[in-house]
């Protein structure tokens, strides 16, 4: 209840600033302004810079907060309106999640995938990250995805495709994980039940989300 | 069983002798192609364990052999029911990697064809849940009065359940004349009939008195836990995609989102109905709205490849927030396609509802978090 009514506050407070961000924050998108202000000296020389002019503030704003915490940890690797995507080694993924439910207001997951990527030998878990407590945030997605070592012969749990959990972060992550778990045999170091969901238990075969794994007749 | 030391009549029975394990389900009409593994001490729940999985069917692993256009029939069988909300987030996602842009005339027929379709999702549920609580007048009412809408969807779309209406660029084909005014009637009489559940249902004493203040979830507990749609807005949470993150054209009409405190059963089986009564004002004012004539669709081209990249799109449909995750790697199928669905998000909330419960409470309590099992498991 406390938690929930310091929220309150300083969601309310929000409007009136009439900026997005607390305090510390409205400071960032003044060095942000200067490079949109100065972009027609500066775009003529640098190429990245000119196909990004436009940029959406706010968007830029949240990646540019986790970049400025994390360093060479996070990489953003998109901003589009309403979404941001970052990408973050598993040893940080933990913090980063961390970082934004308590600094960034990001309250529950929406959705949890398992990507696999057998030509880099990795398997990727993006989390969908949603707010309902800030209202500045209603319509953020901040996507968060990590990726873990992928084996050719998977032993489900007891190979090197691990990843710590987020579950002690963001409760509603529990079943998403468990669902990635038995889809794509990626372990979570940390989840408190890492049984089956979905499969039947005497599910023997490859983890059914793997691209190794042939739809039969396909 | 009795302690050897102990006289006879002081005899102490242990908690592990008492407590006995129940399997409700797979194939209890009361729990519906799931099972809940609920452990009871006398007639109190003490601990529970969902245990989904029974109609799992891969939907995700198929999505990843068919192409965005064929992928359409087979995405909405998850939930025939509520078939256009389930695909309007793929489709929305698929605009976005073919590079679509959709006229304002579907944009409009398709708002209106998923507010039928919530609507005759909600009257299902609601018929279940009458008979989950043996209340047979409410499983006959909103089963027959579903029969308007699914009439009107079938004048749409040409099926009567899984009409697969959205397509990448728009709907499949435009609405057949004179639809507006058998629309509005019909909507109108639908209305009208549904006021009249309030005085059989919702205000009726018993059901009060056998859904309030059971399985409470808390407004902190509801965020905490990720759930979504009716169950969020009944735990005192103003949260509804349509509102807060608008898609297609719904920052043009006019209606409100149902919030109720409570976050007890009873409150969790009214918002469902009261959005009912929403989605028929949105009808009404896109029927007005809506551009007179038009093109509804753009052509596609034959196997149309995605741009390199992923998309995550998310609506609101008849039990909360659809997600849908599309990576596309320039190729005619998706890479992968990751449906986040409302029912198993809500989910999680399940263990938390029962815990303390009374056994008896256990079917209003399920039924009440808006669980559509076949959706949880895709």
């Amino acid at each position: 209840m406390m938690s929930s009514e310091s929220e309150k506050e300083t969601i309310e407070k929000k409007p009136e600033d009439s900026k997005p961000f607390d305090d510390k924050t409205s400071e960032k998108p003044a060095p942000d302004k200067n490079p949109t202000a100065t972009k027609p000296t500066v775009a003529k020389k640098l190429t990245p810079a000119k196909e990004e002019p436009e940029l959406p503030a706010f968007e830029k704003g949240i990646a540019d907060k986790i970049i400025e915490n994390f360093g060479d940890k996070a990489t953003i690797s998109f901003v589009k309106p309403d979404r941001v995507g970052i990408k973050v080694g598993r040893d940080s993924v933990h913090d980063v999640a961390e970082f934004a439910r308590d600094v960034l207001n990001y309250d529950h997951v929406d959705s949890v995938a398992g990507v696999d990527y057998p030509a880099d030998k990795e398997i990727e878990v993006v989390y969908h990250l949603s707010s309902y407590t800030d209202p500045t945030l209603s319509r953020q997605i901040l996507e968060l995805a990590t990726r873990a070592q992928r084996e050719e012969n998977p032993i489900p749990g007891n190979d090197a495709t691990k990843l710590p959990s987020l579950r002690d972060i963001f409760y509603s992550v529990e079943f998403h994980e468990r669902e990635v778990f038995e889809m794509l045999g990626v372990y979570f170091e940390g989840h408190p039940d890492n049984r089956r969901l979905l499969l039947p238990e005497d599910w023997a075969d490859l983890p059914p989300l793997r691209k190794d794994f042939r739809n039969k007749g396909r | 069983m009795s302690s050897p030391t102990l006289p006879p009549g002081l005899a102490i029975q242990k908690a592990d002798e008492r407590i006995m394990t129940l399997n409700v389900g797979p194939q209890h009409p009361g729990s519906g192609h799931m099972r809940i593994i609920v452990q009871i001490d006398g007639d109190y729940i003490v601990a529970c364990d969902p245990d989904p999985g029974y109609v799992h069917r891969g939907e995700e692993k198929m999505a990843e052999y068919r192409n965005y256009v064929l992928n359409i029939p087979h995405l909405e069988r998850p939930v025939i029911h509520d078939s256009c909300n389930i695909l309007y987030p793929y489709v929305l996602g698929a605009e976005e990697l073919l590079g679509l842009e959709v006229t304002e005339r579907a944009k409009y027929i398709r708002v209106i064809a998923s507010e039928l379709n919530r609507c005759v999702y909600t009257m299902y549920w609601l018929a279940i849940y009458g008979i989950f609580l043996g209340h047979s007048t409410m499983f006959m009412w909103p089963a027959g009065d579903r029969e308007l809408l699914i009439d009107l969807l079938e004048k749409m779309t040409g099926a009567r359940v899984t009409h697969s209406y959205f397509i990448p660029g728009g709907i499949r084909n435009d609405l057949p004349a004179n639809f507006e005014d058998v629309c509005l009637r019909q909507v109108n009489y639908f209305e009208k009939r549904i006021k009249e559940y309030a005085d059989v249902f919702y205000e009726n004493p018993i059901l009060i008195s056998r859904t309030e203040k059971t399985g409470i979830l808390t407004r902190e507990n509801a965020i905490r836990l990720g759930t979504t749609g009716s169950v969020l807005r009944a735990s005192g949470v103003d949260y509804d995609v349509r509102k807060k993150e608008p898609y297609d054209v719904y920052d043009e009409l006019d209606f409100e989102t149902n919030v109720m405190k409570s976050g007890d059963s009873y409150a969790r089986s009214r918002i469902p109905w009261l959005d009912m009564m929403e989605s028929c004002r949105i009808i009404r004012d896109a029927l007005q709205k809506m551009p007179k004539s038009g093109s509804v669709r753009v052509k596609l081209k034959p196997n149309p490849k995605g741009a390199l990249g992923s998309v995550y799109k998310r609506i609101e449909s008849g039990r909360g927030a659809l997600g849908c995750y599309i990576v596309s790697d320039k190729k005619p199928e998706p890479y992968r396609v990751k449906l986040s669905v409302p029912s198993f998000r809500n989910l999680i909330a399940l263990p938390h509802l029962l815990i303390g419960e009374k056994l008896g409470n256990m079917p209003s309590t399920y039924w009440s978090l808006n669980y559509w099992p076949v959706e949880a498991d895709r």
